[in-house]
C-alpha cells in the first residue's frame, strides 16, 4: 500500500518535471528541471529495490550526462539569444514524425517483451548488482562491448574536431 | 518502527551536527597549522589561541549583506550554494563511525545511519551530483570570466573522478561488496588494512581527493594569480560561506572514505598483537575520528608545502599518469585475484 | 581533409586583458594590457610610471649629500646597493681616494643587501606559484639582515648608510661577530629552501622552460644581472670593473645554461652562497684605518660628467652625473635601473605562455617599481 503511494508521487514527479523540461523558457532551467527528472527516476529505482539501478542512474546520467549538456548550454546561451532558435513552423512537422518514431519503438520494446518474457523471479536487492553483473557479461556481451566502441569512436570524432590547427 | 525512523533522525542529527562543527574548526586549524608551518602563530585574539575565532568568522558572515546581482537568475543564483553543499553531506550517511553491534543503554545501536548494499558507489553517485553547485555558480554571476573558471574548476572534477572511480574497483575487487559496512568488514577478516594491499591505489585516491576537493596543489581555479575571477566572486555573505563550507566537507568526506576503504575505518590497528590488546580499549568511533583527521591534517600539510600545478599540467597529470596507472591497478589486481584464488 | 572543415565551430577571438595595477603578483604598480588567443598569451604591453616621483629632477635640487636618501627610494628593496652607486660616482668625478677600511665597510653592507634581497625575490617568487611556506621562511632570515642593518646605520628599509668619501659612522661593537653568526645560520637555512623547492617536480615543471631567453637574445634585450647569467653570459660587474674591495675578494659567478626561470632561480640560489663567502672574506680581512676620506664639508665637484656603474642584486645599476662645478647640486643626474631595462624582456618573455605562467615570469625579472619608475 505503501509502496503504491510513493510510485504514484515519484511518477507524478517525473511527469511534471518532464513537462517543466519542455515548457521551460530559459534553457538552463530547462536542463535542470531534466537532473530532477532523473533524481526522480533513481528514487523510483529504489522503490522497486533495484538500487545499483539508481545509484548508476544518479551518476551516469545525473552526474556525467547531463553536466555535460550543461557544459555545452551554457558555452551556447553566451553566443545567441534563445529567440534565434526558435522556429515554429519546423516544429510541427518533424516533432510529429519523432513522436511516432518513438511510439513505435516503444511498442516493438512492449511487444517483445510481452512473446518472450524474461523468466525473472523478481526477487532483487541484494543480488541486484549481481544480477545486472551477470546479464551484462553474459547474454549481452555483444552490445555491452558495441556500446563501448561507440563511445569510443564518440570521444576521438569530438577530440578531432575539437583540436585546432597547431 | 522506532529503530526505523527514530534512532536514524537520531544519528543524523548527532552526524551532522559533528560535521558541521568539523568544517568549523578545520578552517581554524588551517589557518594554526598553515601558520606553525611558516613559523608564525596564527590567530591568537579571539579566545585563548584563537579557539573562539570560528564563532567570529560565522557571526561576520551571517551579518554581511546579502548581494544578489540585478541580472542574475534569481533561483540559480540561491539554488547553487545549496547544491554545493547538500551533496557533501548526504554522503555520511552510509560511512560506519562504529561497529555494527554496538549497545547503548541496552539498546542496540548500530555505527552507522543506514547500510546501503551498493554504499560506496552511493558516496560516488553524490559527490558526481557535487558539481552542479559549481557549475551553477559561475554561470549565475552572468558574467564570462566566473563562468569559464567554474567550467574549468568542474572539468577538472570530473577529470579526477574517473582515476578516483578505478581505484575504488579495486578495493571493491579485494572486498567482494559495495557496501561500506561490509568492506570494513572485509579488511577485518582479512587482518590487513586495505592500504597496505593496494598502495598505488591509495596513492591515486589520495591525489585525486586532493584535485576533487580543489586543494592544493590544485587549487589554480581559485587562487588569485588567475585572472579570470573564481567561480564564487559574486557570492557574498552566507551564500559564500556555503561554498567555503563545502570545500571543507568535501574534504571530511574523502578523508573519511579513505579511511573507511583504506585504513580499516573504526577497526583498531594491530587486533592480532597480544601486548597491545589495550588498543581495544579504545571505541570504534575513536579510532575512526583520529584516522580521518591524520588524513585532514596530511591535506593542510600538502597546501602549506608545495606550489601550484597550472592548469594544463593539471589536467595532463590526471588524463595521461593517473587514469592509466589506475586502470592498470585494476588490471593487476585482477590477474593476481585469479592467480592467487582459493 | 581539408583545413577548412576541420576549423573548431567557435570562434575564439583575441581577447585583451587588463593585469593590475592593482594586483597581489605584480611586485608594485605595474600595468600589463595582455593580449590572449584563448588561454596562451600572444603580447603584452608594459604600461609603467605609477609610482613615477621625478626622482632624477628631485635630484636637480638638492645638494650632492641629500641626493644619497633619495636613491635609497628608488629601488626600496636593496637600498645599500643604491647608496654605493651614487657615491661612487661622484668619488669618480671628483678623484676622491676612499680609506680601504670604507671600501671593505662597503663590500660587507653591500652583499649583505643581496642577501636581504635575493631573500625577498625567492620568497615572492615562491609565493607567486604557490610555495606560500618560502615566503614566510625568507622574511623570517630577511630580519636577520634588516636588524644587522638597523645596528649600523639606524634603518630597516632606507638606509642612508654611505657618504661621500667614505661611511658616516664606523661599526658598531661586535657587529662583525653578528655578521659573522648571520653567515652561519643562512648557511644552515640555505638547504631548507632547496628541500622545498629545488627538486620539487611541481616547481620544476612550473619553471623549466617558462621563459627562455638565449644568450643572443638577452645581450641584444639590454638585460643585466642574474637574468643575462643565467642565460650564459658571464658578466658581473664585480668581477669585469672591480668597485669597493672586490678586488681583493676571491669569489665565482653562477653561469645559467638554459636561461629559463629555473636557471634564473639557480644562480640566484647560488649567489646567495657567493655573497656569504664575499661578507666573511671582507669581515675576516677587515682593515684598520680611518672611514672618511679627505673630501670638505661642502661637496663640490669639479665640471664634468661620469658615468659608473655597479652590481646591484637586480642587475647593473648605472649613474650618470653632469656637474657644472659651480652649484651644490647636480646638472645632470640620470640612474639606469636594472629593473627598467630588465622589464623590457617581458614582452618577449610572456609570448607563447599562458596566463598562470606570466606571474611566474614578473618574478623571475625581479622588479622593483620604484626603480622602473623612478
Amino acid at each position: 500500500m505503501a509502496e503504491a503511494v510513493v510510485f504514484y508521487i515519484f511518477a507524478a514527479l517525473i511527469l511534471g518535471f518532464a513537462v517543466l523540461v519542455i515548457t521551460a523558457k530559459s534553457t538552463v532551467h530547462s536542463v535542470l528541471f531534466l537532473v530532477a527528472d532523473f533524481l526522480c527516476v533513481a528514487a523510483l529505482y529504489v522503490v522497486l529495490q533495484a538500487p545499483f539501478l539508481a545509484v548508476i542512474q544518479v551518476m551516469v546520467y545525473a552526474g556525467g550526462i547531463v553536466v555535460l549538456y550543461l557544459f555545452v548550454v551554457m558555452l551556447v546561451n553566451l553566443k545567441r539569444p534563445p529567440e534565434l532558435h526558435a522556429d515554429p513552423r519546423r516544429l510541427g512537422r518533424l516533432g510529429l514524425v519523432m513522436a511516432l518514431a518513438v511510439f513505435a519503438e516503444l511498442a516493438a520494446i512492449g511487444a517483445y517483451g510481452w512473446l518472450k518474457p524474461s523468466g525473472f523471479d523478481g526477487s532483487l536487492d541484494s543480488k541486484n548488482i549481481e544480477q545486472v553483473g551477470r546479464a551484462l557479461y553474459t547474454d549481452y556481451l555483444v552490445p555491452f562491448e558495441v556500446a563501448s566502441v561507440l563511445l569510443l569512436v564518440a570521444m576521438i570524432g569530438a577530440i578531432v574536431l575539437a583540436k585546432r590547427e597547431q | 518502527m522506532t529503530e526505523a525512523v527514530i534512532f536514524p533522525l537520531i544519528k543524523i542529527v548527532i552526524v551532522l551536527a559533528a560535521v558541521l562543527a568539523t568544517v568549523m574548526y578545520i578552517v581554524l586549524l588551517e589557518r594554526k597549522v598553515q601558520a606553525w608551518v611558516q613559523v608564525r602563530l596564527g590567530p591568537m585574539r579571539v579566545g585563548p589561541h584563537g579557539i573562539l575565532q570560528p564563532l567570529a568568522d560565522v557571526l561576520k558572515l551571517f551579518v554581511k549583506e546579502d548581494i544578489t546581482p540585478v541580472m542574475a537568475d534569481k533561483w540559480v543564483f540561491t539554488a547553487a550554494p545549496i547544491l554545493v553543499l547538500v551533496p557533501a553531506l548526504i554522503a555520511f550517511a552510509v560511512i560506519p563511525f562504529a561497529s555494527n553491534d554496538m549497545k547503548l543503554f541496552g539498546l542496540p545501536i548500530s555505527g552507522r545511519i543506514a547500510d546501503v548494499n551498493v554504499g560506496l558507489l552511493y558516496i560516488v553517485s553524490v559527490a558526481s551530483l557535487g558539481i552542479y553547485g559549481i557549475i551553477l555558480g559561475g554561470w549565475s554571476s552572468n558574467s564570462k570570466y566566473p563562468l569559464i573558471a567554474s567550467l574549468r574548476a568542474s572539468a577538472q572534477l570530473i577529470s579526477y573522478e574517473i582515476a578516483v572511480t578505478m581505484t575504488l574497483v579495486t578495493v571493491i575487487m579485494l572486498a567482494g561488496t559495495l557496501s561500506m559496512v561490509g568492506i570494513v568488514d572485509a579488511q577485518a577478516r582479512q587482518g590487513m588494512w586495505f592500504a597496505f594491499m593496494q598502495p598505488v591505489a591509495f596513492f591515486i585516491y589520495f591525489v585525486g581527493g586532493l584535485a576533487e576537493t580543489n586543494r592544493a596543489p590544485f587549487d589554480l581555479p581559485e587562487a588569485e594569480q588567475e585572472l579570470v575571477a573564481g567561480f564564487h566572486t559574486e557570492y557574498s555573505g552566507m551564500r559564500f560561506a556555503f561554498f567555503f563550507l563545502a570545500e571543507y566537507a568535501n574534504m571530511i568526506v574523502v578523508s573519511a572514505v579513505a579511511t573507511t576503504l583504506f585504513f580499516g575505518g573504526w577497526l583498531q590497528p594491530f587486533p592480532n598483537v597480544s601486548w597491545l590488546w589495550w588498543l581495544g580499549i579504545v571505541p570504534g568511533w575513536m579510532w575512526f575520528c583520529t584516522k580521518t583527521f591524520m588524513f585532514l591534517y596530511v591535506f593542510l600539510w600538502v597546501r602549506a608545502t608545495y606550489p601550484r600545478y597550472r592548469y594544463d599540467q593539471l589536467m595532463r597529470l590526471g588524463w595521461k599518469w593517473l587514469i592509466p596507472l589506475a586502470i592498470l591497478n585494476v588490471v593487476v589486481t585482477g590477474f593476481l585475484k585469479v592467480l592467487l584464488k582459493g | 581533409m581539408q583545413r577548412e572543415t576541420a576549423r573548431p565551430m567557435f570562434d575564439t577571438d583575441e581577447l585583451v586583458i587588463n593585469m593590475g595595477p592593482q594586483h597581489p603578483s605584480t611586485h608594485g604598480v605595474l600595468r600589463l594590457v595582455l593580449k590572449l588567443d584563448g588561454e596562451k598569451v600572444v603580447d603584452c604591453d608594459a604600461v609603467i610610471g605609477y609610482l613615477h616621483r621625478g626622482v632624477e629632477k628631485l635630484c636637480e635640487s638638492r645638494d650632492w649629500t641629500q641626493i644619497v636618501l633619495i636613491t635609497d627610494r628608488m629601488d626600496y628593496c636593496a637600498a645599500a646597493t643604491n647608496n654605493l652607486g651614487y657615491v661612487e660616482t661622484v668619488e669618480k668625478l671628483m678623484s676622491l681616494e676612499v680609506p680601504r677600511r670604507a671600501l671593505y665597510i662597503r663590500t660587507i653592507l653591500s652583499e649583505l643587501q643581496r642577501v636581504a634581497s635575493h631573500l625577498l625575490w625567492l620568497g615572492t617568487h615562491a609565493a607567486d606559484i604557490g610555495a606560500l611556506t618560502v615566503l614566510l621562511y625568507g622574511l623570517r632570515e630577511r630580519e636577520l639582515v634588516l636588524d644587522l642593518f638597523e645596528e649600523y646605520c639606524g634603518a630597516r628599509l632606507t638606509y642612508n648608510c654611505m657618504r661621500i668619501g667614505g661611511q658616516p659612522a664606523d661599526l658598531p661593537e661586535g657587529w662583525d661577530k653578528r655578521v659573522l653568526r648571520f653567515c652561519e645560520i643562512q648557511e644552515q637555512k640555505l638547504p631548507e629552501y632547496e628541500q622545498l623547492l629545488t627538486s620539487n617536480r611541481i616547481w620544476m615543471e612550473r619553471t623549466t622552460n617558462v621563459g627562455v631567453i638565449s644568450a643572443a637574445d638577452a645581450i641584444g634585450i639590454g638585460l643585466c644581472g642574474p637574468p643575462l647569467r643565467a642565460s650564459g653570459v658571464a658578466r658581473d660587474v664585480r668581477k669585469d670593473e672591480p668597485y669597493a674591495a672586490y678586488a681583493e675578494m676571491d669569489f665565482d659567478i653562477p653561469i645559467g645554461v638554459k636561461g629559463d626561470t629555473y636557471d634564473r632561480y639557480l644562480v640566484r640560489l647560488e649567489e646567495f652562497r657567493q655573497s656569504l663567502r664575499i661578507i666573511r672574506q671582507a669581515v675576516e680581512g677587515l682593515p684598520e684605518g680611518p672611514i672618511m676620506g679627505k673630501v670638505s664639508r661642502m661637496i663640490k665637484p669639479p665640471a664634468g660628467e661620469t658615468y659608473h656603474a655597479i652590481e646591484a642584486p637586480k642587475g647593473e645599476i648605472g649613474y650618470f652625473i653632469a656637474s657644472d662645478g659651480k652649484s651644490v647640486s647636480p646638472y645632470r643626474f640620470r640612474v639606469r635601473p636594472p629593473s627598467f631595462c630588465n622589464l623590457q624582456a617581458l614582452r618577449q618573455l610572456v609570448r607563447g605562455h599562458l596566463i598562470a605562467d606570466v606571474v611566474a615570469l614578473i618574478g623571475t625579472i625581479d622588479i622593483v617599481l620604484g626603480e622602473v619608475d623612478r
